[in-house]
This record gives structure tokens, sequence and C-alpha cells, in this order.
């Protein structure tokens, strides 16, 4: 591993060797429902409660993962992964029935992303052979802590995101395959000082658009280096705002950048006010379709932006803004 | 000078918010539910001759009742983002935030769970229905 400019690094042999997602029916619904490795018709998953059902979905995940990849559980050196729910409740529950192991880690919604990036630099640093990151989010779990209940009736406005339910898990590997992880950048915490816990899109607009000019100023290099620059859950006004900030720094992003709360969902039909967000987001998106066109080769170099509003409810009732991150990593097709 | 960029084009984009037909909606849903709630009072009161109070009891046991059940049932949250303050702000809101509340904690146990935090969004109502009635009972106690 090479550290590189400010924030960032790029790595030696790092691949991904397999990733699994596993959806709740909204998102199956979705324009990229075809792409998931498996979807629940409900969203209790045939759990008893929400807590279970999402802890379901991150083992459904990390089996998927394992069975794709070719490997056991005997041959993954560490898990590394981690949720929205207080003390990474359903993460460290998922783990008990594997005896491997195990990191967690919280960055909100840009958790996917992070544990890639730590799993990346273990790999690169020799840490054994496979080491597996794990990403989940529940509509319903997160609506209850960050939020109000289910079914309270209470009016949500446009800007409000709608947590994205589903799972991920992806094997990043020394041993070579199609995708290449290459590069990554660590983003700092940026307060736009802003407290509307019903408008995270716009809070973490400039966090996201602070991690992508660090990764450009890093590397030396433009957007248009990248087939697809990828956001986490920026969803409509979000995305309008990244887009923006990054026209002032005279930085314009072109048609090669979409955000990932924007694909999930067909925001037009589907009610889901401003587009998806949560940590399940951006790994439905990023595991499914983005790595399938790699694969399929539409896409060569692929930059991944997670975004994580750093929300506690108590702290915004005590009259706190909400601080927001950003982590960068990029994936490359390999010619092996 | 980042954070200055970043509040200009914020500024800028700033999300506008219907409030005009918001309005609206609230006072055309609201107004109906007390247009309800106005023809069971009739009802009890009129046709099944029972007394004032005895109707006002029945009739709020009936509107917190069927809202209760449109919780439970997963349809009165779709009808409260339709109507927003149309549907909170009469005791339907009251009912609703008892009944969510009590719904979202079931997987916790009765005590802990549904007990615990049933009033927790209602109890903010309740508060301030006791504290602002001692500050007038007080106020006409002593001026009458």
């Amino acid at each position: 591993m090479k550290y590189v400019g400010k924030n960032s690094a790029e790595f030696k042999n790092v691949y991904l060797r397999a990733a699994s997602t596993i959806s709740g029916p909204k998102e199956k619904k979705g324009p990229l429902g075809q792409y998931f490795d498996y979807s629940y018709s409900d969203n209790h998953c045939n759990a008893e409660n929400w807590e279970q059902a999402e802890i379901k979905m991150q083992q459904n995940a990390i089996d998927t993962a394992l069975v794709k990849s070719g490997l056991e559980i005997d041959n993954i050196n560490l898990i590394i992964g981690g949720d929205l729910n207080n003390q990474l409740a359903v993460t460290n529950y998922a783990m008990r029935d594997y005896h491997v192991p195990y990191l967690g880690v919280y960055g909100a919604c840009s958790t996917c992303v992070e544990s890639l990036i730590i799993a990346a630099s273990y790999i690169d640093a020799g840490f054994g052979e496979n080491i597996l990151t794990v990403t989940s989010s529940h509509n319903s779990t997160s609506e209850r802590q960050f939020r109000y209940p289910t079914e309270y009736g209470g009016q949500k406005p446009n800007s409000m995101t709608s947590t994205a339910t589903g799972a991920g898990s992806a094997i990043v590997s020394r041993s070579a395959s199609t995708i290449k992880i290459t590069k990554m950048t660590i983003g700092s915490v940026v307060d736009p000082e802003l407290s509307d816990t019903q408008d995270m899109g716009r809070t973490m607009a400039p966090a996201a658009a602070s991690t992508l000019r660090q990764h450009l100023e890093d590397f030396k290099i433009k957007p248009s280096e990248y087939d697809l620059i990828l956001t986490g859950d920026l969803s409509m006004y979000g995305a309008d705002v990244l887009k923006g900030i990054m026209a002032e720094f005279d930085c314009p992003l072109g048609n090669n950048y979409n955000d990932a709360g924007l694909m999930l969902y067909d925001t037009k039909s589907q009610k889901v006010f401003a587009g998806g967000s949560g940590c399940g987001c951006i790994t439905l998106v990023g595991f499914s379709y983005v790595i399938d066109a790699m694969r399929k080769g539409i896409y060569q170099k692929v930059l991944l932006i997670a975004t994580g509003a750093l929300m506690n409810p108590i702290m915004v009732a005590q009259n706190e803004t909400i601080p927001a991150i950003a982590h960068a990593i990029v994936f490359e097709r390999s010619n092996v | 000078m980042e954070k200055e960029i970043y509040k200009k084009v914020l500024n800028e984009k700033k999300i506008k918010r219907p409030i005009f037909l918001n309005a609206i909606k609230a006072f055309v849903v609201g107004g109906l539910i007390c247009l309800i709630a106005q023809t069971i009072l009739w009802l009890f009161k009129d046709l099944l001759h029972l007394e004032k109070t005895a109707s006002t009891s029945l009739m709020y046991i009936v509107i917190v009742g069927v809202t209760a059940i449109l919780t439970g049932l997963g349809i009165f949250d779709k009808i409260g983002q339709f109507s927003g303050a149309g549907t909170i702000i009469p005791i339907t809101g009251f009912s609703n935030s008892m009944a969510s509340s009590a719904l979202e904690s079931k997987s916790e146990g009765i005590i802990l769970g549904i007990m615990t935090n049933m009033f927790k969004l209602a109890g903010a109502v309740i508060v301030a229905g006791v504290v602002s009635a001692f500050i007038t009972g007080t106020i006409i106690y002593l001026f009458r």
C-alpha cells in the first residue's frame, strides 16, 4: 500500500473476489431488482421482529458471497462490517454463528466503503488471503431508532429519504479476479451546520464534495477519469447540491455521475420521497448492478463514494448540528 | 472558504415546502374528521337519546378506536402523509401516536415494550395538557 497525497492510498494486489446482495420487496420492485441475488417478498423476512429480519439478511448475504466465491467460512481470515443499529447490534448478533475474527465499524451510511477500505488495507498489509465485509440496513429498524414508529401518521417532507432494506457482502482477496480494488480516499468529518433530520441528502453533500475533491487532488486526476462516479445516498436534493458545489470549485460533474439513492428506486412511481438511503443503499447498487456492469465490460473504472450522516437523535435534540462523512474507493477492471 | 461555498450552494438550493397546499389539505381533512365526529355525537344524542356527557365520551371512543384500528392495518400513516396536521391535531393524532408506539415496541414485551413506550410520543401532549390545565385552573380560582 502506498500513501498518496493527503487522504489517499493506492493498493497493489487487492481484488474483489465476489459480492452478494439480499434485498427487501420494495428494492426488488425498483429498476435494479433483477440484479439482486435474493429478495424477500416481505420486510419481515419470516423473522420474529425487524432486528432479527436484518440479522437474517446479513447472514444470507455472507453465505451467498461465500457460495459465489467458492470459499468456505474457514478460508475467511477476518470479517469487517457494520449496520445502523445502536451498538452495531445486528452485525454483532449475526457474527455469533461465524467463528471468525471480526471488527465492527460504524460510519453511518458510509459503512459499506469504510469496511471495504479497511479490508483492502489489511489484505495489502498481509493479514491473510480473504477478508469478508458485510453491511446492512432495514427500513423499520432505522425508522424506529432514528425517527418515528413505522405506523406513525406524521407528514414527511419531500426532502426525506427512505432507508433501503437490504444487506450486502463482499470478499476482498489477494488472489486475482476481474475486479481490482486500486485506490481509496478516507474522508474527514464535514459539518455544514444543518440540523434537519429529515433532510440528510443535503447534509451529506458537502462531505461527498470534500472527499471527491481530495481524491481528485491526491491522485491529480479529473472526474472524467471514471466511467462512473457513484455517491451513496444523497438522493434528489443532495445530488443536486453536490453538483452545485463541484461546479463552484470549477470541477463540474458530467453524465458519469450518479447517486445510488436515485438508482435503487423509481423515484417517480415508488413512494420513497427524495430517494433511497442507508447502508443498504450503496451496498445494493454497488455490489449488484455496478459489479455486473464491470464484469460485462460496460464500466472499466468506478469510483464509489459512500456518504454517511453521523446523526444522533440525542445530540440533535440538544440543538447540535449533524456532521457528515464520505469515504471513496476505486474498482478497476483488471485483465485477469 | 470551503464552508462558505457549501453554505452558499445549500442556500441557493433550499427546498421549498408546499406550505399553502399542506394547509389546505390539513384544513379539509381536519374539518372532515370534525364533521364525522359531530355526526356521531348527534347520532348518540338525538337518535339514541343518550346523555350529553355519555354521548361525548362514546364519540371519543369511536374516533380513537377507529384510528387505532386504521393504524394497526397500516392505513393511517398514509392518510397522515396526505393530510399532515389535519389528522395529527385532532384526537386521531393522539390515538395514532399511542397505537403506533405500542405496535413498534411489541417485540420488547408487554411491560418494557408496550407499557413503557406507549406514551413516548403522546406524553408531551399529556404534560402540556396537565400543565396548562393547572395554570388556567389557578387563574380562574384566584380571579373569580
